[in-house]
């Protein structure tokens, strides 16, 4: 059943003709896309396509419990448009990336500023929203932070303590990475996705490898497939286990904190074994993989991976004995689950809200076609639930990377890649540790980028951090955001 | 219970924390390569394969001044090695990769065909940096690799504490900066503002590709191509990001600490 009817449906992965993609009045596709989404569905990307001196808009959409996409699209437009945000603020990120890069006005978008872009040398991110009232103060913080971490602006707007309202802006790390893309790939397409975030690499890296498969409609060889589902475990393992460490720091635990910090090394250094790079750099690329997992580097891998999963469930369970932890986690930083519906927040940040909601499980492809890690889901929506989903995670991907490390796959591990697919879209959905990745790419009649859409799960949860902080102490802000530690440059791109 | 059995695993792991540099450096995977080496004259006259496969243009061959190798736009992905029919392009396994000056980065001319390693900071700097570092790190379009590898320096394996070098939160605390990213224009304001604010004498150091010359993103327009038009450099530690042993090794060669580096 086609539950995504008036949109055209297909599954990740795949690849459609432009042609084949339904077009719409402007109007008709904000009100098709209000009416799927009020009926289940959820806002993937919403993004322009330049259409001489008009935009197409582009919509796509996910139906998770029945694994399929769809896509439509508008008429060229210019000018503006009714805004989906005030019904639907899931679409308030994408609304206003349209209008920054495009000058499309979402009328009736209740904050409508840009997203990344910047004025000379520094973000045009303000002017923030303000609460006013005797009491209220205002706390501004970045974009250089105290830790070593990536650049943005928190404005945080008091009342006493307790917070009422809590502005990101961001844009500080714009590199320009999807203007690079336009009439690409180039040659150096592949090295700029590895780092669009660098602690993504695998995900992105696979997601642009994937949709470049579609276009040229190939598939990579099983062995690939194989050792991209391995590397994309091991990058979840290392991101959780450095996050549960930081969270540990936080709470002033420090066992678990010094451990963690050690193992998310080990696992990194798993990565490393692999393909030589720590964050997999050089790993993937389209038509498969560039290094292989011989039997006596599997060997040592598995070896190496027992011992440091027996060390990371140690170090997590110091942590969840201790009562001094669990207090300060729970029911701080609270988003409840309708928030997280309205949000359409994604990954872990989701799941912690009870959300059964992972690409590897909704929308399978590559190896998870054939083999799932559970999902790990926690319903309390606040700090413990998520430090809770990521540990289990991190036993849900040990336990699976010893299965699949077990499997025998024979074969290839490249195939010929051919020329793109002219006039196609190709879609990749993949659940990096963050959540879902997204690349689209649309090719023009020459088959070289005429659009490509990048999307980091960050790109829907810094508004659940946003949320979390609402009535919550300013103190509590380093354990919220570490419990999301979402991507500043995946943002920016 | 838990104290007990938390007690109990600390005094059965003993020290984590690694000989070197009082002892051999761990090795690097065996799929690493470490720094590159190029030997220009071997290629031979229109030969263009690796300048073909490099994904920065890091390698250029002008006619008449031969082949050149910028180990700053390097990702050091080993397509030119692969790609060299001639084996003038070849990995070295050597994880040392820092230098002073920004030109002995760039191979290519004889008697140049390998980085120049970094020499320590004067006597005066040296006297006031050597045991106790304190550094500002900056991220100004770093893309969290090279941040991570600048944090795993201080967990308990590599312990960066023990040297006295430290990563502080204001750089009213700071003798130095620590630069990652190609510098966007979103942040070049806000690094121009953190390197001011940093007492001196002080000193910069631009980590990884990007901050050295905009890596992977090498003329893209949003960005200032690395740190050295904003703040003047000193160490340059080059990478995709650099190892923690590349990194660690820098520091401790600008800091004249290294045991080579003695008597």
């Amino acid at each position: 059943m086609n539950t995504l009817a008036p949109f055209f449906s297909f599954a990740n992965a795949s690849r459609v003709s432009w042609a084949s993609v339904p077009v719409f009045s402007v109007t008709k596709l904000v009100r098709l896309t209000g009416e799927l989404v009020r009926g289940g569905a959820r806002l993937v990307a919403w993004f322009g396509v330049p259409d001489h001196d008009e935009t197409t808009l582009v919509a796509i959409l996910a139906m998770d419990d029945d694994s399929i996409l769809g896509v439509a699209r508008s008429e060229p437009v210019s000018g503006s448009y009714p805004s989906l945000t005030p019904r639907f603020p899931q679409a308030h990120l994408f609304e206003r990336e349209v209008w920054e890069q495009h000058g499309l006005v979402p009328d009736g978008h209740p904050w409508l500023k840009p997203v990344r872009h910047a004025n000379g040398n520094a973000p045009a991110n303000a002017p923030f929203f303000r609460v006013d009232g005797g009491e209220v103060h205002e706390v501004a913080v970045g974009p250089v932070h105290a830790g070593v971490i990536e650049p943005g602006h928190f404005r945080f707007q008091c009342a006493g303590e307790e917070v009422m309202h809590l502005e990101i802006a961001l844009g500080y790390q714009h590199r320009g990475v999807e203007e690079a893309l336009a009439g690409g790939p180039h040659r150096g397409t592949m090295c700029q996705l590895e780092a669009v975030a660098g602690d993504t690499t695998i995900a992105h890296a696979t997601a642009h490898a994937m949709v470049m498969e579609a276009l040229a409609g190939v598939e990579a060889p099983l062995r690939a497939q194989w050792i991209r589902a391995a590397a994309l475990e091991l990058e979840r393992l290392a991101n959780h286990t450095g996050d549960m460490g930081a969270l540990a720091l936080d709470v002033a635990f420090l066992p678990t904190s010094a451990a963690c910090g050690k193992i998310r090394g080990d696992f990194l250094n798993l990565t490393a074994l692999l393909c030589g790079n720590r964050f997999g750099r050089g790993l993937i690329r389209p038509g498969g993989c560039m290094h292989d997992l011989e039997p006596e580097r599997l060997a040592t891998m598995t070896e190496r991976l027992k011992t440091h999963m027996a060390d990371v469930e140690q170090a997590m369970t110091w942590f969840w004995d201790a009562a001094s932890v669990r207090v300060r986690f729970r029911n701080v930083g609270v988003v409840h689950p309708h928030q997280a519906v309205a949000m359409g927040l994604v990954g872990p940040a989701a799941r912690a809200c009870g959300l059964v909601r992972d690409v590897r499980f909704d929308h399978p492809a590559g190896w998870h076609r054939f083999s799932q890690a559970p999902v790990a889901v926690w319903p309390s929506g606040d700090i413990f639930a998520r430090a809770r989903v990521r540990s289990l995670e991190v036993q849900r991907s040990g336990r699976y990377l010893f299965e699949q490390l077990g499997e025998h796959v024979d074969g290839e591990l490249r195939t010929a890649l051919g020329a793109p697919h002219p006039e196609a879209l190709a879609v990749a959905l993949v659940e990096g540790w963050r959540g879902e990745v997204c690349h689209v790419a649309l090719t023009g009649h020459d088959g070289r980028f005429r659009r490509y859409k990048i999307k980091d799960p960050s790109f829907h949860n810094w508004s659940g951090l946003a949320l979390a902080l609402r009535g919550t102490a300013i103190s509590d802000f380093p354990i919220c955001n570490k419990s999301f530690n979402l991507s500043y440059c995946g943002f920016d791109l | 219970m838990y104290i007990f059995d938390t007690l109990m695993n600390r005094m059965r792991r003993g020290c984590q924390t690694m000989v070197y540099p009082h002892g051999p450096a761990p090795a690097l995977p065996d799929r690493h390569g470490g720094a590159l080496r190029l030997d220009a004259s071997a290629c031979p006259a229109g030969c263009d394969a690796c300048v073909e496969v490099c994904p920065t243009g890091a390698i250029s061959r002008e006619p008449g001044s031969g082949t050149t190798l910028d180990l700053g736009r390097c990702l050091f992905c080993g397509a030119c090695t692969k790609a060299c029919p001639h084996g003038a392009v070849t990995r070295t396994n050597d994880h040392r990769l820092a230098v002073r000056r920004r030109d002995d980065l760039i191979l290519g001319k004889p008697g140049e065909e390998e980085l120049r390693l970094a020499e320590a900071l004067d006597k005066k700097m040296k006297s006031l940096f050597g045991r106790s570092l304190r550094l500002r790190q900056v991220s100004a379009g770093g893309c969290n690799a090279c941040e991570a590898d600048i944090n795993v320096l201080g967990t308990i394996g590599w312990d960066l504490g023990r040297f006295g070098i430290q990563y502080v939160a204001s750089p009213r605390h700071a003798d130095g900066v620590l630069i990652t990213g190609p510098v966007t224009k979103g942040m070049e304001l806000a690094l121009q503002k953190t390197w001011e604010a940093v007492p001196e004498p002080r000193i910069a150091i631009a980590l990884g590709a990007c901050a050295i010359s905009g890596g992977p993103f090498v003329g893209n327009p949003q960005h200032n191509g690395g740190a050295d038009p904003v703040v003047p450099i000193d160490l340059y530690i080059p990478g995709c990001p650099p190892h923690p042993l590349t990194i660690l090794d820098g520091f401790l060669r600008l800091l004249g600490r290294l045991e080579e580096q003695k008597g």
